[in-house]
C-alpha cells in the first residue's frame, strides 16, 4: 500500500477513483452555492434561468442584490465588529497564556492546562447558554441589590463577543504556544547581554519571532468568530450578526441573494487563508 | 532575575488565565448545574428539586431525542472515520511533494467556509427542485422530482460533511509520521495488505483516530444547523430541545437540566474514547 510495494492495477485505479469521488463530494455544495449566485431566477434551484449579476447589483425588489440589501449589509458590519474585538481579546490573552505555559513552572500547571483545553470539548450551544445564564444571574443579583440593570450582561453583542472569546482563546493559545515552544531562549539572553531589559528583549526579539503565529491565530480567530453560529445563537440580542441573519432568511426561504453573500464570504475567507499561508511560508 | 520579580511575572500571566477560566468557563457551568437543580415555587421563589431531571425521563419525547442524537452522532463519527481513513492514507502515504500539500490544502477549504454556507449548499443539491433530483431525471432514473431533503439520510450526509475536516487532518498528521520502512517490514515478514493495515498502520494512527473521533463526535452532538435546516419534522436534535426550552419557552431550569445532560454525555464519551485507546486528553487535544 505504498509506492514501493506493487499493487494490482484494479486496486490502484479503484483507490484513485475513490479519492477523486471524495473531493467531488467536498467541492459539490460549495460549487453549487457559488454558481447559483448567478442564476436569473427567484429561487436558488433548478430550472436554470440564465446568467445574471442581479443578485449582487440590482437595487430593487424582488431581485434585491446584496450591495443594496441594507439588512444583510448591516449584519455584515455587526459580524465584522464582533470579529475584530474577539480577535484582539483572544490574541491578547492567548499570548499571555502561551508565555505562562511555555516559560513558567508552578504547582497545578497540568491541571490548568487541561482546564484551558476544556472549551474545545464543550458543545457551542452549551457554552452559549451557560454564559447566558451566568450573565443573567449576575445582572439579576446586582439589580435586586442596587436596582441598577447591567445591560451588557443581557443578550446582545457584548455577550456574543464574550461567548466567542471564551473558546477561541483556547485555539489561539494552542497555535501561539506551539510556536513559542520552538523559540531558542538563548536569543533572548543574547539581547539581555547586549543591554536590553527583559521586557525589551521580549518586545524586540520574541514577539517578532511569534509574528507569523500571531497573524495565523488572528486569521483563524477572525474567521471562527465571523462564522460562528451555535454560541452566537444563544447570546444574540436585537442586532443580528451575518450568520444569524442568513439563518433567519434561510428558514423563510430566500432568494439567491444568499448565494451572493455566501460567495463573497468564500472569497473573503479564501483571501484571509491565503494571506496566512503566505505569511507562514515567508517567515516560517 | 530576582525571585520576587519572577513571582510577579508569574502572577501577571496567571491572573488573566484564571479570570477567563473561572468567570467564563467554570462558574457559568456551575451556575447552570445549580439552576437545573431548582424549581420555581412562586414569583422569584425557588426550591431545590430534581424535577427537571425527572421530567426528562418521564417525557418520551425528551429522552428519545437524547438517545437518537447520541446514536446518530456515534454513527456519523464511525462513517466519517470510514470515509476519511482511505483518503487520509492516500494523501499521507501515496502522494509526494507538491501534490501532497495541494491535496491537503484542498481538504481544508470547506473549513474556511461557514457551516451555514455548507448546509445551504446541501439544501440546493438535495431539495425537490435541486441538482441531484434534476440529474436523476435527466438520466431517466426517475420520472418526476424527488425530495431528498428532510430525512435522516440527508441529515447524516450533512453531519459527515461538516465534520470531515476534523477527521482528515489528525489522520493525515499521524499517518504522515509513519515510516514507509515499517510498512515494508510488515510485508517482508510475510504479512499481506490486510495484516499490515491492522497490525502496523492502524496502531500507529491510533492517536489521530482517537482525536479525530472525539472532535467529530463533539461537533456532531452539538450541531444545531444541520438537523434544523436539513432534518424533517421528526428528526429532532437535542440541541433544538435546549434552544426551545431557553429561548422559546423561557424555561431555563429545564433547559439547564438538558444542557447538563448533554455535557455529561459528551464528557462520558470523551472519557470512554480516551480510556479505550489509552490516550491522554492533553496529547489528543493539542493536535
Amino acid at each position: 500500500m505504498i509506492p514501493s510495494i506493487p499493487q494490482s492495477p484494479l486496486f490502484r485505479h479503484g483507490y484513485r477513483l475513490y479519492v477523486v469521488t471524495f473531493f467531488l463530494f467536498l467541492a459539490a455544495p460549495l460549487a453549487v452555492v457559488a454558481v447559483f449566485a448567478f442564476n436569473d431566477s427567484l429561487f436558488p434551484s433548478l430550472p436554470w434561468g440564465g446568467w445574471t449579476l442581479d443578485w449582487f447589483f440590482n437595487d430593487s425588489e424582488p431581485k434585491l442584490g446584496i450591495f443594496h440589501d441594507d439588512e444583510l449589509l448591516e449584519s455584515i458590519g455587526i459580524s465584522f465588529f464582533v470579529a475584530v474585538f474577539v480577535t484582539l481579546f483572544s490574541l491578547g490573552l492567548a499570548t499571555s497564556n502561551a508565555f505562562l505555559f511555555e516559560r513558567q513552572d508552578f504547582a497545578g500547571k497540568n491541571l490548568l492546562y487541561v482546564l484551558m483545553l476544556t472549551p474545545l470539548v464543550i458543545p457551542g450551544v452549551i457554552l452559549g447558554v451557560s454564559i447566558l445564564i451566568f450573565g443573567s444571574s449576575i445582572a439579576n443579583g446586582v439589580e435586586n441589590q442596587t436596582g441598577y440593570d447591567i445591560e451588557w450582561l443581557r443578550p446582545g453583542l457584548p455577550l456574543v463577543i464574550t461567548g466567542q472569546f471564551a473558546f477561541i482563546t483556547t485555539i489561539c493559545t494552542l497555535i501561539l504556544a506551539a510556536r513559542l515552544r520552538k523559540f531558542d531562549t538563548s536569543l533572548e539572553e543574547a539581547a539581555m547581554n547586549l543591554g536590553a531589559t527583559r521586557v525589551e528583549a521580549i518586545r524586540t526579539v520574541t514577539i517578532p519571532y511569534l509574528r507569523p503565529a500571531l497573524i495565523g491565530a488572528g486569521v483563524v480567530s477572525f474567521l471562527m468568530s465571523f462564522e460562528n453560529f451555535n454560541t452566537t445563537l444563544m447570546l444574540v440580542g436585537s442586532d443580528a450578526p451575518l450568520t444569524i441573519a442568513m439563518f433567519d432568511r434561510l428558514r423563510e426561504g430566500s432568494t439567491p441573494v444568499l448565494n451572493a453573500v455566501s460567495l463573497l464570504l468564500m472569497l473573503g475567507s479564501a483571501t484571509l487563508a491565503l494571506i496566512s499561508v503566505l505569511v507562514q511560508r515567508r517567515e516560517g | 532575575m530576582s525571585r520576587p520579580a519572577l513571582r510577579l511575572g508569574l502572577w501577571l500571566l496567571l491572573t488573566p488565565l484564571l479570570l477567563w477560566l473561572v468567570l467564563l468557563i467554570l462558574l457559568p457551568h456551575v451556575d447552570m448545574l445549580l439552576i437545573s437543580l431548582r424549581q420555581r415555587t412562586g414569583p422569584g421563589q425557588y426550591a431545590f428539586s430534581l424535577g427537571n431531571y425527572l421530567a426528562f425521563f418521564d417525557e418520551p419525547l425528551y429522552w428519545r431525542t437524547f438517545v437518537r442524537t447520541a446514536t446518530m452522532s456515534v454513527l456519523a463519527t464511525a462513517l466519517t472515520l470510514l470515509i476519511a481513513f482511505p483518503v487520509s492514507y492516500y494523501i499521507a502515504k501515496l502522494m509526494r511533494g507538491r501534490a501532497k500539500s495541494l491535496l491537503f490544502l484542498m481538504c481544508l477549504i470547506p473549513f474556511w467556509v461557514s457551516e451555514l454556507v455548507r448546509t445551504y449548499g446541501w439544501m440546493i443539491l438535495l431539495r425537490e427542485s435541486g441538482l441531484v433530483s434534476g440529474l436523476l431525471q435527466w438520466l431517466g432514473l426517475v420520472d418526476r422530482p424527488v425530495e431528498m431533503l428532510y430525512n435522516d439520510v440527508a441529515v447524516m450526509v450533512g453531519l459527515i460533511y461538516t465534520a470531515m475536516l476534523f477527521m482528515v487532518v489528525p489522520l493525515i498528521t499521524t499517518l504522515d509520521s509513519l515510516d514507509d520502512a515499517q510498512i515494508e517490514a510488515g510485508y517482508d515478514l510475510g504479512g499481506n495488505g490486510w495484516n499490515v493495515l491492522w497490525e502496523v498502520v492502524v496502531p500507529h494512527a491510533m492517536p489521530g483516530i482517537v482525536s479525530g473521533c472525539i472532535v467529530v463526535f463533539m461537533l456532531t452532538l452539538g450541531n444545531y444547523l444541520t438537523p434544523v435546516l436539513i432534518g424533517g419534522k421528526d428528526s429532532l436534535w437535542f440541541t433544538e430541545q435546549i434552544f426551545t426550552q431557553f429561548i422559546t419557552r423561557f424555561n431555563w431550569e429545564q433547559g439547564s437540566a438538558f444542557g447538563i445532560l448533554l455535557l455529561v454525555l459528551s464528557s462520558f464519551m470523551v472519557w470512554a474514547g480516551l480510556r479505550l485507546s489509552r490516550q491522554s486528553f492533553t496529547r489528543v487535544m493539542s493536535r
